[in-house]
């Protein structure tokens, strides 16, 4: 379980909550565009140690068949990941465009 | 069993958040958060962390969240924990999480009041060392030396004149049931002293380090090993307070560089060979206190 992108966005009056509480956990934008570099993991490194899992501020590093994948459409590509891997498993590629 | 990355829960309960890329504040509220589970209430003051977490419609939090005035954290904490208790909810862990300008300034005094009640309530103060959301400005919590906005380095001064306040201690002097220090370059020590919080009854707080790329002028991959070495160069330190003893978690065998620590650190940049000394002798002078004053665990 985590937060997740909807399909509806909140934009008219009639959406406006009449209290200031809202429901848990309702993304509507992406974090992808902030990107100038993204992290990839080698599979064939990775041993699933978990420890960029652990330190990513972001949370989008997640277990994946004892290794792990990464979910690009909320990661910043802030490089802690690359940097706590002690295998290098992890390099930086610039994005294109 | 302790917790470490293979046992921690999987679920995110801070996630597409707007802080900065390397932001060390959202990945203490994130673990803390994965360690408590979704029936923790968090409590956030103004601040990066309600800032990045709120922003409707996007809302971060995957559990109960909710905004509190800023020195108000502890008592909107203590509200919420009466308020559950008194209808008979059970199972749950009300949290807050503050900065530290909305602890060791703005929050000081409601925090204190939370304490002498001993409210059942777990307070998490990140500490990245100045008011950052607003633009870096300097608070009680900004080290000897740093530059902010509102300290910043000229010929005559050379950023805040003042030492950092001793948060830690002043909160154990209130006879606190639980109390400790943290860093997110030692996330495991952290993790397993927030599960040990959560179970103790009474006020709780954990004060962790929480570097902020922006305002410590590093690179956003640097985070997590710059607050690392800030432990292992003993500007920092892993302690605990219970039954009315401060207990050493760490010591370092031999302190690394401090100056390489000051040196990589954009807000430091101006520091002279006489404010270095300042800071190591600081540093010394609280050694020699804590090996009188703490147990070594």
């Amino acid at each position: 379980m985590k937060p997740y992108l909807r399909e509806h966005v909140p934009s008219g009056i009639d959406d406006i909550p009449e209290a200031t509480a809202y429901e848990a956990g309702y993304l509507v934008t992406k974090n992808a565009g902030w990107r100038n570099v993204k992290p990839v993991v080698d599979q064939a490194r990775c041993v699933g140690c978990l420890q960029c899992y652990l330190h990513c501020p972001e949370g989008v590093i997640y277990k994946d068949h004892g290794k792990v994948s990464i979910d690009y459409d909320f990661c910043k590509g802030c490089g802690i990941c690359r940097k706590i891997c002690k295998l290098g498993a992890i390099c930086m590629e610039p994005e294109k465009g | 069993m302790s917790l470490n990355a293979k046992t921690l829960c999987e679920d995110e309960f801070f996630y597409g958040h707007k802080a900065c890329a390397g932001c060390g504040g959202s990945l203490a509220v994130r673990i803390a958060l994965k360690v408590l589970g979704e029936r923790s209430i968090a409590v956030l003051p103004a601040g990066c962390m309600s800032a990045v977490g709120f922003n409707f419609p996007q809302l971060c939090f995957g559990n109960n969240a909710i905004i509190s005035t800023f020195a108000g954290t502890a008592s909107m904490m203590t509200g919420i924990e009466a308020g559950l208790r008194a209808q008979g909810v059970t199972d749950y862990q009300v949290v807050g999480f503050a900065g530290d300008g909305g602890t060791a300034d703005i929050g000081l005094q409601a925090l204190s009041g939370a304490i002498d009640r001993n409210d059942d309530v777990l307070y998490i103060c990140y500490d990245n060392e100045a008011y950052m959301n607003t633009g870096i400005q300097k608070s009680s919590l900004t080290p000897f030396g740093a530059k902010t906005t509102t300290t910043p380095a000229g010929q005559r001064i050379h950023g805040n004149v003042r030492q950092k306040k001793n948060m830690f201690e002043i909160v154990c002097a209130h006879g606190i049931s639980y109390a400790a220090t943290a860093s997110i370059g030692y996330l495991n020590d952290f993790m397993n002293k927030v599960e040990k919080a959560s179970k103790i009854k009474g006020t709780k707080y954990i004060h962790i380090i929480a570097p902020c790329p922006t305002g410590w002028g590093i690179a956003s991959d640097e985070t997590v090993a710059i607050a690392k070495e800030g432990v292992d160069c003993g500007l920092w330190y892993l302690a605990e307070y219970e039954n009315n003893e401060l207990i050493l978690n760490y010591k370092p065998k031999q302190f690394s560089d401090i100056k390489e620590y000051v040196r990589k650190q954009g807000r430091f940049k101006h520091v002279s060979e006489e404010d270095m000394q300042i800071i190591v002798d600081s540093r010394d002078a609280k050694w020699a206190a804590i090996n009188q004053n703490f147990k070594m665990g």
